[in-house]
């Protein structure tokens, strides 16, 4: 199985590439087109802001490859998000692979960003989530998330219901921090790696 | 719902994890990856590093130990201690920290936390502030460079006022360490963290003072902060982290499971 990490330049690669690691898996990180196009599954990490990210991804030549991936991806937080058309933060047109957008979280009187662990809801019974019960606790950061909808698999509860992780064809997202959220982490890393196809 | 986090900060000094009383006399806890461990297969729901030497020496000592607790742990982890450039914190970022803290250098160069802002994002970004209640003049005082008590400095912020200012120029979250609470085990500085908590809009965590269980209830129940950081109750086993997990969830507290 290769497994490879798109190097988006972004600051979480290592916490994601280790994770993957710490399952017995090999992977490796790369911006190479060729080593993403032959990969069997891919990552695609990010934090930080949405405009930057997608320039770095476009400066490296991969914004057209990316969409046309036909083996499963994963989109983890940032990186789920430039998965979608478009965030309103930056006013970023993003990857287009799921049909859906990035709005700013209104949380009323919530504290922003939503960060720590929250509890997932399954909304669509996805590979991604199997043995991973409903309530499990996942860690989130971010201030800005996608309304649930169509392609939603699983929705998570702050101030309003958002999508906890899409999903459409072969592409995959999630919010939250796999490789940051304990052992319902690890395992939802072990289902994209082991089910998703 | 989003849970209330419990926070182990070891605080680390030349490579191993250490522990003082009111910030002197430091004595050495123990080694810093098996310490890491077991706090995360013990339930924390994060961890904190302080480099408590690293800004009062004026360098950036060996932070390879950042990587090698990435490798082993799967829960959150913050690195605070002598990062006073967005290079510096790029480096712990890049060896796997979720997060980093900043305190003195944000203090002498308030621009440093717009700068890590706008490379990193907000997420990244937390500020730790050493305030100190002043009996004779009533104010919270911002104090600098408290690794080192020697160098320790009372600067011109208010607290309320420097909470504001970092929330300003894009923190992403604040750790108060009431500094007259700190090491004395005698229960957080509700007083303090309530009326810092109406200032702050972003997660706001409670650090000094932890001695017993009903001590984090309190804390969160009575000022609202999202996470509460301890050491010494920790370090000295005693309080085991499932049990005080147990405990506030059977006090009605939302805390991860």
């Amino acid at each position: 199985m290769k497994l490879v990490i798109i190097d988006t330049g972004c600051a979480n690669i290592s916490s994601v590439r280790f994770a993957i690691e710490r399952l017995g898996y090999a992977v490796e990180v790369s911006d190479s087109p060729e080593r993403i196009r032959a990969a069997d599954k891919v990552f695609l990490p990010g934090v930080g802001a949405a405009a930057a990210a997608m320039e770095q991804i476009r400066d490296k030549g991969l914004a057209e490859l990316l969409p046309q991936l036909s083996q499963p991806v994963l989109g983890i937080c940032l990186g789920m998000q430039l998965m979608t058309r478009f965030s309103e933060e930056g006013q970023a047109q993003c990857l287009a692979m799921i049909d859906t957008d990035v709005r700013r979280m209104q949380v009323g009187e919530l504290r922003l960003p939503h960060m720590g662990w929250n509890q997932i809801q399954a909304e669509q019974n996805s590979k991604l989530f199997r043995g991973i019960e409903d309530g499990s606790y996942f860690y989130f950061v971010h201030s800005y998330a996608v309304t649930v909808g169509n392609h939603t698999l699983s929705s998570c509860e702050y101030g309003g219901r958002f999508s906890a992780s899409i999903g459409q064809n072969n592409f995959y997202g999630v919010q939250f921090h796999p490789e940051r959220s304990g052992p319902v982490g690890a395992r939802l890393l072990d289902n994209f790696i082991q089910l998703c196809d | 719902m989003l849970a209330r986090r419990i926070i182990p900060c070891l605080d680390v000094k030349e490579g191993k994890v250490v522990k003082g009383v009111q910030f002197r006399n430091h004595e050495i806890v123990g080694d810093i990856e098996p310490l890491a461990e077991s706090y995360a297969r013990s339930g924390a729901d994060e961890l904190v590093f302080y480099d408590i030497t690293a800004s009062s020496d004026a360098r950036v000592v060996d932070k390879s130990w950042v990587s090698r607790v990435a490798k082993v742990i799967d829960i959150p982890f913050c690195v605070a201690g002598g990062i006073k450039s967005v290079a510096d914190a790029g480096r712990i970022l890049e060896m796997g920290a979720d997060k980093i803290s900043v305190n003195s250098p944000a203090l002498a160069n308030p621009e440093l936390i717009t700068q890590l802002h706008d490379r990193f994002g907000q997420q990244c970004v937390v500020i730790g502030i050493d305030s100190f209640y002043d009996q004779q003049s009533g104010l919270y005082q911002v104090k600098q460079f408290t690794g080192d008590e020697k160098r320790t400095q009372t600067t011109a912020w208010q607290t309320a006022d420097w909470v504001n200012e970092v929330q300003a120029r894009g923190a992403g979250e604040i750790v108060l360490n009431c500094m007259n609470q700190d090491g004395v085990r005698q229960g957080y500085d509700i007083a303090q963290l309530k009326s810092i908590r109406q200032h702050c809009n972003v997660p706001l965590i409670a650090s000094g003072g932890a001695g017993d269980m009903q001590h984090f209830s309190d804390v969160f129940t009575e000022a609202d902060v999202d996470g509460a950081l301890a050491a010494s109750v920790f370090h000295k086993g005693l309080i085991a982290i499932p049990e005080l997990k147990a405990f506030l969830r059977g006090q009605g507290v939302a805390i991860r499971n």
